[in-house]
């Protein structure tokens, strides 16, 4: 029975492996993440919203929403720690 | 729960390193978008400045420093300030977060600018609060 949970692993593993082999080489200039959009961004984003940095400029601007999202996952991972552990100090408490 | 340390080493570093600790989260969250760094990171840089000060001065005199009603209303401050300034832009007749219309000058730079100041401060508050609960917790 132990050595079920093994073979899934290795299974899971092997599939994901097969799956990554299909993945472009690292830096193809003709990957499909480097022909789509980010030329794009690395032509006019200076243009379009006078910031050095592209990152900043996609993160923050071109993807506002993305990060709003994030800002909103942080923000709701600090009140549930603050739910759960705030409400355990009152039991022990009383 | 923490208390002061004992060692004077620590906390005389302690006071000399934490302005400049802060200072540098300032600064990464002003110059997020001409070099690299931004609200997230900024905001962890201050987060991180407070929890030394927490670590060597004690938990008490942190909270005198920090209190908790502060940390609870930065937490949501934050992302009140980013959507807010989505929201300004809605208001003032284009997209929501679409920055091009705010009255001030290179509005895409500075509307940016005051997003990542409100990611910056909801992280910083979030680092805070998370680290005073498990040190609470018993």
């Amino acid at each position: 029975m132990r050595y079920l949970y093994v073979i899934i692993t290795l299974v899971t593993g092997l599939f994901l492996i097969y799956g990554a082999l299909d993945m472009p080489r690292w830096g193809d200039p003709r990957s499909p993440a480097s022909v789509n959009v980010s030329p794009r961004y690395i032509e006019k984003a200076f243009e379009e919203t006078a910031v050095p940095n592209i990152v900043t400029a996609v993160l923050a601007d071109y993807r506002g929403y993305d990060t709003l999202g994030e800002t909103t996952v942080i923000f709701a991972a600090g009140i549930c720690c603050l739910l759960i552990l705030k409400r355990r100090k009152e039991e022990v408490g009383t | 729960m923490i208390r002061r340390q004992d060692s004077i080493i620590i906390t005389t570093l302690t006071r000399l390193l934490t302005p400049f600790i802060q200072l540098f989260g300032l600064y990464v969250i002003m110059h997020g978008h001409s070099s690299p760094g931004g609200g997230f990171q900024g905001g962890v840089i201050l987060g991180a400045g407070f929890i030394l000060l927490a670590i060597s001065f004690g938990i008490d005199e942190a909270k005198q420093r920090f209190s908790e009603g502060v940390v609870a209303v930065l937490t949501s401050g934050g992302v009140f300030i980013f959507a807010g300034v989505g929201l300004l832009c809605l208001i003032l007749g284009a997209n929501y977060l679409d920055y091009g219309v705010l009255p001030v000058m290179e509005p895409r730079s500075m509307g940016m600018l005051g997003v990542e100041i409100g990611i910056g401060i909801t992280v910083m508050a979030v680092m805070v609060s998370i680290f005073r609960d498990l040190l609470t917790f018993e």
